[in-house]
């Protein structure tokens, strides 16, 4: 039987495998941490239809019971080494593996906030990132700094992505909608609680976010400006004042909020870096490069090295599941194209 | 009567003429251009006429003009190039002239008509006779009488100037009481052999410049290869003609002989004017373009050099001392090897050599604008610079955008102003770009509050900028509205001391703006806190790297105090390229032509260097510099002195 490897237990990874598997194929799934489902775990709620983040990773989690896949949790595949007729996958404690085929599903990070110091991640409490905000709103616990009920919170869109200075110039995708949904959470949970959204400009591009970009300020009230957020400085009662540009008025803002929630952008993961950097198939900003996004996306122009997920370009869940069902079928062809 | 004896030949005349030309047209220079000098740089040069200074200004002349000490200590084998030609050059016409001298006084001595026969036989020598002297005292001097079949005369050697130049062409034969003539020419052979080496150096510096340390040399103009190559001629035809009078007549050296006797003297003889007449043409060729090309700079750094240490500075705008920077130029190129956008960036256009050439060709247009704009001013050069020209100051003249009426644009100003009673406070300007840098001043606040100091934070809400942006951009009069109202801001508050964040503001306020209290960077305050014991901190077991930025180090001087905060509460690391050679971040605000793209490969290149070696954290005490980095790396914390120290205070 054809073995694959499979680099990361993200909604990617696990959702190759389950196909692989049910096609025949032996699959191992190395996953760095302990438990599968890292990143998805941190959310509340996905947009657009506000489903519960848990029931989708219950789900994934479930599919990973299929017959034919073992879980290597904890181990963290440090180089991968092509040897002739297969691969050789090499793990941070040296102990080797090897498969026919590999798929690289390595994931994503979010920008580390504290890079943009302008903007006082770190140093005021008031300022914080959309993760952080996913956990409040996943707890129901939204709180200022003081740990009082806030009555503004202001998001700010495009932190790390579409910004040249801190070297990513392409859009992370997903904030724009994140923040959308984020706002109207918000207001859910705290009717009396005002929330505006900073942006450079929203894009609405999947299924049903137009509409939720509608009601947000329809049904919720919710404030559009568009203008960047120069420089941020806390207030003496832990609140945070704000230096902006209303750029469709024209006019300087200043204006004093109790959270400012960063939408911070999708970066390649550690993991995807390294391992991209270790076999040679590292794009711009360290994702994973394919061969042409039209017709072979899976593939890294390596033989039996496939990729899949947000480690190549930031993605939302569907997007990442999609992608690696279609891995699955390429790597299917693949290991059935090998001589016996 | 009275024997004349007077050497000359035809050959000289080419000499003659670029000598006459040579020094009317710098004369012509010099004056024109001291008549453009400043109130302020006349008063200056007047106050200082007969001061004590012109003594270390000589002194400094023989070092740099002379043995080029400066450019030695960066790198020893251009400096012996430089040193060869120009002390080598120096003492072949100092040792000529004193040894043409010599000969002469032995031979008016020797008061020999023999000589004067032979000497009549020999092309190039004029003997005439002035009749009879009537005076009897004349001739009765003994020492000076010889008799002749006409009766007793007296003989008179003149001594025209070039004589030194072209010494072994007239005195074939030094009397036989000169008896230093062979020393003489010994030394005189070394000398030229001196020189050669500088040629030799110079030539293998055009085919391979980096075994004289130079990773680039400059490119030159026409005018300026020609001159060069008539430089480069005179030595060669000088070794030539005197090898041929050598082997004529053998009064040559040890070297001069020795190529003199390869030659066969009949078919040299000929030759002998004509090699003489080439060497003088060199020489005349080289002196009609040298005011015209870069080696004006050989007299022109020595007047620099004294303006310089009586104390006139470069000025906002242009006057005549600034034509004396731009034309003590060599060109020698040092400062394209530093710069960090050649370096990095592969541009070779703008360095300060070319900005300095533009300027002497007195270009206008784009060119010019291009090359005046690109600038990170980050002051490499200037500290590079073996002549010590203000090159930043060059530049910002050439950015000035001339005399932009600001009535009524600040006014919005004096609603900032608020009047702060700072009665013996430290007042402590954070800066534009410590806003930016948040870290930067809550940890000021932390530790003024840890030293028990009392502070004015004077711009916590509001801030005025320090003017120095648009100073360096060229903006001078919107600068100076904007210190003027800082100015105010302080003097009235009545605050014992200004402590900044930013050396950008640092420099501004140190050297543009005029206040009657100290003004320092918080590196250099934070250092005497815990000198004084005022603030106690402990030590930690990072190791940091630091990155000296511009302003403070190459544009303060500021070196030693943010070493010594960082070694009493870290383990600091050294680079390679540290101190005068640190390599600017990228994101500095001199430069408003560079892309971001550009600005982030400079800085990458910087980043490279400070983590060179494996480090814990990299240090800068500049909130430009802590920005740049930290967009760059996600692998090391970024963090600036006062942050530091503020992390490591013991409460």
């Amino acid at each position: 039987m054809r073995k694959v490897a499979i680099i990361g237990a993200g909604p990617a990874g696990i959702e190759a495998a389950s196909v692989l598997a049910k096609y025949g194929v032996q699959v191992t799934l190395f996953e760095k941490s302990e438990t599968p489902l890292k990143n998805i775990q941190d959310k509340a709620f996905l947009f657009p239809n506000f489903q519960a983040a848990q029931e989708i990773a219950d789900d994934l989690s479930g599919k990973l019971l299929t017959d034919g896949i073992t879980s290597a949790f904890g181990i963290d595949i440090a180089d991968i080494k092509w040897q002739g007729t297969e691969w050789k996958l090499i793990d941070a404690k040296g102990q080797t593996y090897v498969a026919d085929a590999v798929l690289v599903a390595t994931g994503y990070q979010v920008f580390d906030a504290h890079r943009k110091e302008e903007l006082g991640y770190g140093i005021y409490k008031g300022v914080i990132t959309s993760l952080d905000m996913e956990q409040m709103i996943k707890h129901g616990k939204i709180t200022n700094a003081n740990g009082d009920e806030p009555k503004r919170i202001t998001f700010l869109q495009c932190v790390g992505s579409r910004d040249e200075k801190s070297g990513n110039n392409y859009c992370s995708k997903i904030c724009c909608v994140t923040a959308v949904k984020q706002a109207i959470e918000i207001r859910k949970q705290l009717p009396k609680c005002e929330a505006s959204v900073f942006y450079m400009d929203l894009r609405m591009w999947g299924q049903g976010f137009e509409e939720m970009y509608r009601m947000a300020q329809e049904k919720y009230g919710i404030s559009f400006v568009r203008g960047r957020i120069s420089e941020a400085a806390a207030t003496f009662d832990g609140r945070v004042q704000l230096k902006s540009e209303d750029t469709l008025m024209g006019l300087p803002l200043k204006m004093t909020t109790d959270l400012l929630v960063l939408m911070v952008g999708m970066e390649a993961s550690c993991g995807t870096k390294a391992l991209g950097q270790a076999c040679g198939i590292n794009g711009e900003y360290g994702f994973i490069k394919t061969v042409t996004p039209h017709l072979y996306d899976n593939d890294t122009g390596k033989p039996g090295l496939f990729a899949a997920g947000t480690c190549k370009r930031p993605m939302s869940i569907w997007d990442s599941v999609n992608d690696a069902r279609a891995a699955a079928i390429a790597i299917k062809d693949y290991v059935d194209s090998l001589p016996q | 009567m009275k024997i004349h004896a007077y050497p000359y030949n035809d050959f000289v005349i080419p000499f003659l003429i670029g000598t006459i030309l040579l020094f009317g047209i710098i004369i012509y220079k010099y004056i024109r251009w001291i008549k453009k000098f400043s109130d302020e740089q006349r008063k200056i040069i007047r106050s200082n006429w007969y001061s004590w200074k012109i003594f270390p200004a000589i002194w400094e002349m023989f070092r740099e003009g002379l043995l080029h000490v400066r450019i030695l200590k960066k790198n020893l084998l251009l400096g012996i190039m430089h040193q060869a030609y120009a002390l080598g050059w120096f003492l072949l016409i100092l040792v000529g002239a004193i040894e043409s001298r010599d000969a002469f006084y032995t031979l008016q001595h020797e008061q020999s008509i023999e000589t004067v026969r032979e000497l009549e036989s020999q092309n190039g020598w004029y003997i005439y006779n002035t009749g009879e002297n009537k005076d009897p005292e004349y001739l009765n001097q003994r020492r000076y009488r010889v008799e002749t079949d006409e009766g007793i005369a007296r003989i008179h050697y003149h001594r025209p100037f070039y004589v030194g130049i072209f010494y072994r062409y007239f005195v074939h034969k030094a009397p036989a009481s000169f008896r230093q003539h062979q020393a003489y020419s010994n030394l005189m052979d070394a000398l030229l052999l001196y020189v050669f080496l500088g040629l030799t150096m110079a030539i293998i510096k055009i085919f391979w410049s980096k075994i004289l340390g130079m990773r680039r040399t400059t490119k030159h103009t026409i005018i300026d290869r020609f001159s060069k190559f008539s430089l480069w001629m005179i030595f060669p035809m000088r070794l030539l003609a005197e090898s041929v009078t050598a082997c004529l007549y053998g009064n040559g050296g040890f070297f001069t002989q020795a190529v003199g006797n390869l030659f066969d003297p009949m078919i040299v003889r000929g030759m002998e004017t004509s090699v003489w007449m080439l060497y003088s043409l060199m020489l005349g060729v080289f002196f009609v373009t040298m005011p015209f090309t870069r080696y004006m700079h050989i007299f022109t750094e020595l007047l620099l050099i004294y303006f310089r240490k009586i104390g006139v500075r470069e000025e906002t705008g242009k006057t005549g001392y600034t034509l004396f920077e731009l034309n003590a130029c060599s060109r020698c190129g040092v400062c394209i090897s530093g710069c960090p956008i050649d370096r990095v960036l592969e541009n070779h256009e703008i360095q300060s050599v070319y900005l300095i050439r533009s300027l002497r060709n007195q270009e206008r247009g784009s060119r010019l604008k291009m090359i005046a704009d690109n600038c990170l001013m980050c002051d490499r050069c200037t500290v590079d610079c073996p002549v010590g020209i203000d090159l930043s100051a060059l530049r910002r003249q050439t950015r000035a955008k001339g005399a932009i009426d600001t009535t009524g644009n600040y006014t919005y100003l004096s609603k900032r102003q608020t009047p702060f009673n700072a009665i013996g406070r430290v007042a402590y300007f954070g800066g534009c770009m410590s806003h930016l840098a948040p870290g930067i001043t809550e940890s000021m606040e932390r530790i003024f509050t840890a030293a028990g100091q009392k502070y004015w934070y004077m711009d916590k809400l509001g801030t005025i900028c320090c003017g120095r942006p648009l100073q360096q951009q060229g903006f001078t009069n919107q600068a100076a509205e904007l210190r003027q109202k800082n100015t105010d801001l302080i003097q009235k508050s009545g605050a014992t001391m200004l402590v900044t964040s930013c050396p950008i503001c640092y420099q501004s306020f140190k050297k543009e703006y005029n206040l009657n209290i100290p003004v320092v960077h918080h590196t250099e305050y934070i250092d005497m806190l815990i000198k004084q014991g005022r603030l106690k901190v402990r030590h930690d077991d990072r190791k940091v790297s630091y990155h000296d930025p511009c302003e403070l180090g190459r544009g303060c001087g500021i070196y030693e105090e943010p070493r010594q905060v960082l070694s009493a509460v870290t383990n600091l690391q050294k680079t390679r390229y540290q101190r005068e050679k640190s390599v600017c971040c990228g994101f500095n605000l001199g430069d408003t032509k560079l892309s971001i793209e550009e600005q982030t490969k400079i800085r990458n290149a910087s980043l490279a260097n400070l983590t060179s070696k494996p480090v814990d954290a990299i240090a800068t005490a500049c909130p430009m510099c802590k920005k740049a980095f930290q967009h760059a790396t996600n692998d090391y914390p970024v963090r600036d002195i006062a942050e530091i120290v503020a992390e490591n205070l013991i409460d």
